[in-house]
């Protein structure tokens, strides 16, 4: 097993910035998730990192020895970086089996007949695939073959399993069973893992630290799937954990304002100082009643979703969402239909400065 | 810093191949055409294409690929839509029949109609004043019309494979919203069904016209009766019965930049209008069309495809066997006329012909296994490596698609007789140089497509799995492409063994390969042994194409 340092790497692709000076470190044996929208650079850090990029500058070291440096040109091939990567395709490679696929690392480091045997059947019984070993890729299905991909990355005990957004194609369930058998596995092995994904849902399940990364391919904060997600470093970082509310609040002679509106704010006072502020919350953070204190709102459009009811609520002219659960609306009086007013109390608020402009539609 | 491994040896060693094989011979055609008393002279160009007998056969090659255009793409029409969108009886039979004349050697047939049509000879002629005492011939093969109808015959599939995949693949909702939003079938027709297939329409028209244009053998085996040629006759002519003097290579390189640029232009308009016609909508699967109910007219459209199958398919091939087998040609076909001794002849005691059979079989597989193994290397350059200029690669390799038969001949004449230091005119060598060149593009379409499909992921899967560089290739590149490097294969096998085009230009006494021989056979008046040898060659094309049917499917079956 095995850290890896990552010091001040830049990659440039046909004249295009996609990573500047980024520097990570990722400790040994932790399962590590970098999570950012697509095209942001995540995958070709992982690629720079197995190895199939060169760095234009900067230097990547695995256990303490270096594999890339731009600045001596050094670069350990990938098949020499003891490592194993399942792609966001599986890469399954179609004319071989099952057992074919996940024993093909073994051969290549020339382990025995009867090791070989032994240990490919111990993962593929790992992942799940017992009894399936003879068959073909194309008389799996795709959570299936996601399994070999995993399989055969872990078979020749790798120091670090890089892993692309493995459970991608898979449907709601699988991808639920899956995160906790890598999970598992991890637990199991102690292998050192880079989760790379756009999904938060799947990165805050998975990690023990998360890294976000924005579009510009820079690290906006790192820290555990509990810190990231209740104590984000910035809007960006809010935003991309989950839906978020936005609620413009504007400071006049130390009282606090919505928007351009005259109604004063009634939650708890802002953590930050300046006149211009936004408060951001989940809509699961929103708690509703008919009357009473709180911020006055409209109900501008009710859906049931089954477990919770979702309403869209405009407060002095800003639109904001809010999810309850069902069974609590029914049994406080809370089925409000369109047009309904409605008082707004927010459990807890995320306090930025400056204006924020809600880019996710309503 | 760059550095110098192996990606940069196997393109140096693509382009080397290339430039060799193809580049240098084509830029011979240009310097020889345009580089007079050594100073770059176009004038003198001009002054080639006014002579008469160039301007004509300028004039002829637009007339006869302008027709068999029109007709072959009105005749591969109708049919597609009658096989696709109609309640024809036995429509998936009658698709296969339809492909047959892809197989057969236009060349064969044109022999085979000269022996039934021919206005004394012909044997149909023959019947209708001897028998039903006609005062003339009811039909002239030697005439336009004549070579027209031929070609048409053996060059509509090209239409009727593009316009039938096209109705077939084309999803039945566009047509059925169209119905529901009001439209008659009539109105569906022109508005939607049209314009979506019109773009594989003019594609297969172009197809048609970029062959007729560089087609050399019907027009050559049934214009020399009445002085009809059209350019690649007239280079033959030039190079074969004027030996070498300067003037008449002189005028073969002008006729070949000509022909070039033709072919150019029409590649350039299909390339125009399948970007054009890109619609996703005939992208995917196989969809089960709505049928045009024929009621009435479903038997007289069976017999009419019977008919045209039996006229353009049967009868000529029939014909060749029959003739083959005459004592002598112009006999009935009676039974005390037939005999097995012309057979026997040209495959047991006759030296020319056993040579030619020889020759075709023992090039085509060199020329095969050659452009299979460049074409691979070549395509994976292309495909999956990131070096600088293999744009360029691109258009070397795709070059030979667009450039006729007799103008790749007629480069490797100039460029491997002598005036570089290596000379093999009149050898094998010089036609197996010319195949390479003229089937490399065929080569690299196979190998690209199967290329495309190993996605780079599966060989950095298994270089993350231990493996170098060549183990990758080993155990994953190359079992995945294996089964495109076997079509390409076939793809240039078949086709060179009957070649005609290219080995008529560069044949000696020994290296006639099977379609020169039948070619002077035919021309020495031997036409019985024409005929023989004519089947022979059908029963190999035959027994090839199945066979490759065979071992296609049951590799897909495993």
């Amino acid at each position: 097993m095995a850290s890896i340092e990552i010091k001040g790497i830049s990659k440039q692709y046909a004249g295009r910035t996609i990573l500047s000076d980024l520097s990570l470190e990722l400790q040994d044996g932790e399962c590590f998730t970098l999570l950012g929208p697509s095209g942001c650079g995540k995958t070709v850090l992982l690629r720079l990192i197995a190895g199939f990029e060169a760095p234009d500058s900067g230097s990547i070291l695995i256990g303490g020895d270096v594999v890339a440096d731009a600045s001596s040109g050094q670069m350990l091939p990938p098949d020499k970086r003891s490592l194993g990567m399942v792609f966001q395709d599986y890469a399954v490679w179609p004319h071989m089996t099952v057992f074919d696929n996940v024993a093909y690392p073994l051969k290549l480091a020339g382990i025995g007949a009867n090791e070989l045997k032994s240990r490919a059947m111990r993962n593929i019984e790992l992942v799940g695939l017992t009894n399936l070993d003879q068959r073909l890729p194309s008389q799996l299905s795709g959570g299936q073959q996601q399994r070999v991909a995993l399989a055969r990355a872990l078979v020749s005990e790798p120091q670090i399993l890089l892993l692309d957004e493995p459970l991608n194609n898979l449907d709601a369930n699988l991808r639920e069973e899956m995160r906790f058998e890598i999970k598992a596995l991890q637990q199991k092995t102690g292998v050192t893992i880079l989760y790379v994904t756009h999904d938060q849902e799947i990165a805050l399940g998975i990690a023990d630290r998360i890294a976000v990364m924005d579009e510009h391919g820079t690290l906006r904060q790192i820290g555990t799937p509990e810190e990231v997600y209740e104590r984000p470093a910035d809007d960006f970082v809010f935003r991309f954990l989950g839906i978020a509310n936005f609620l413009p609040v504007r400071r006049e002679a130390d009282v606090l304002h919505i928007g351009n509106s005259s109604e004063q704010w009634t939650g708890l006072p802002p953590d930050k100082k300046g006149n211009i502020l936004t408060a951001g919350f989940r809509p699961s953070d929103v708690v509703l009643s008919r009357e009473g204190e709180g911020l006055p709102g409209t109900i501008r459009r009710a859906s049931f979703l089954g477990a919770q009811f979702d309403y869209l609520i405009e407060i002095a002219g800003t639109l904001i969402r809010a999810a309850l659960p069902s069974h609590e609306c029914v049994a406080r009086n809370l089925l409000f239909s369109e047009g309904d007013s409605c008082r707004i109390n927010l459990a807890t608020v995320q306090w930025f400065e400056g204006q924020i402009v809600a880019a996710d539609k309503v | 810093m760059p550095r110098f491994g192996t990606p940069e040896v196997l393109f140096m060693l693509s382009v080397g191949v290339l430039i060799v094989v193809v580049a240098f011979p084509m830029l011979l055609i240009f310097f020889n055409a345009f580089w007079v008393d050594s100073h770059f002279n176009v004038a003198d160009v001009v002054k080639v294409l006014q002579r008469k007998e160039t301007y004509q056969a300028l004039l002829n090659s637009l007339i006869l690929s302008g027709g068999v255009t029109v007709t072959g793409t009105i005749v591969g029409t109708f049919f597609a839509w009658l096989v696709t969108r109609t309640d024809l009886p036995f429509k998936k039979t009658m698709k296969l029949l339809f492909l047959v004349p892809f197989m057969l050697p236009a060349f064969i047939g044109a022999l085979a109609w000269k022996m039934l049509l021919s206005p004394r000879a012909g044997y149909i002629n023959r019947l209708f004043m001897d028998v039903l005492g006609f005062d003339g011939p009811i039909f002239d093969i030697y005439t336009y019309a004549g070579i027209i109808l031929v070609e048409t015959m053996y060059l509509f599939p090209f239409v009727f494979i593009q316009v039938s995949g096209a109705l077939e693949r084309m999803d039945p909702t566009l047509e059925e919203s169209a119905r529901i939003s009001g439209a008659d079938l009539f109105t569906i027709t022109r508005k939607i069904t049209i314009p979506l297939v019109l773009p594989s329409i003019l594609s297969g028209a172009l197809l048609i016209m970029l062959y007729s244009m560089a087609h050399f053998g019907t027009v050559a085996v049934l214009g020399v009766e009445t002085g009809i040629y059209n350019i690649p006759v007239l280079i033959y002519e030039k190079i074969h019965q004027s030996a070498g003097s300067f003037d008449s290579i002189r005028t073969a390189t002008v006729l070949a930049t000509v022909l070039v640029l033709t072919a150019a232009l029409i590649m350039w308009l299909q390339n125009r209008v399948l970007a054009k016609g890109k619609y996703q909508i005939i992208a995917g699967k196989s969809f089960r069309p709505t049928e045009l109910k024929l009621r009435g007219l479903r038997v007289p459209m069976l017999i009419l495809c019977i008919v045209y199958i039996g006229l353009t398919i049967v009868l000529p091939t029939a014909t060749i066997f029959l003739v083959g087998g005459l004592k002598t040609y112009g006999l009935s076909f009676t039974l005390e006329n037939l005999t097995w001794a012309n057979y026997n002849h040209i495959l047991f005691e006759w030296d020319l012909t056993r040579d030619s059979i020889w020759n075709s079989i023992s090039l085509g597989l060199a020329s095969a296994l050659i452009t299979m193994f460049a074409g691979v290397i070549i395509s994976y350059v292309i495909v999956k490596m990131k070096v600088r200029g293999k744009g360029f690669l691109e258009f070397l390799g795709m070059l030979p698609f667009s450039v006729p038969g007799s103008v790749i001949a007629l480069g490797v004449i100039l460029a491997w007789s002598g005036k570089f230091g290596i000379n093999i005119y009149i050898t094998v060598w010089i036609i197996l140089v010319a195949y390479i060149a003229r089937y490399m593009a065929f080569s690299l379409k196979a190998n690209s497509a199967a290329l495309e499909q190993v996605h780079d992921s599966l060989v950095e899967a298994a270089r993350a799995s231990g493996a170098s560089m060549a183990q990758a290739l080993r155990d994953v590149v190359v079992p995945l492409v294996r089964p495109g490097m076997v079509a390409a294969f076939f793809l240039i096998f078949l086709p060179a063994l009957r070649e005609l085009t290219v080995s008529v230009l560069l044949y000696g006494p020994t290296t006639r390969t099977i379609g020169v021989a039948i070619y002077t056979l035919n021309e020495d008046g031997e036409t019985v042994y024409s005929a023989a040898l004519a089947g022979i060659a059908l029963i190999i094309i035959v027994l090839g194409e199945v066979l490759i049917k065979r071992l296609v499917t049951s590799k897909n079956g495993a």
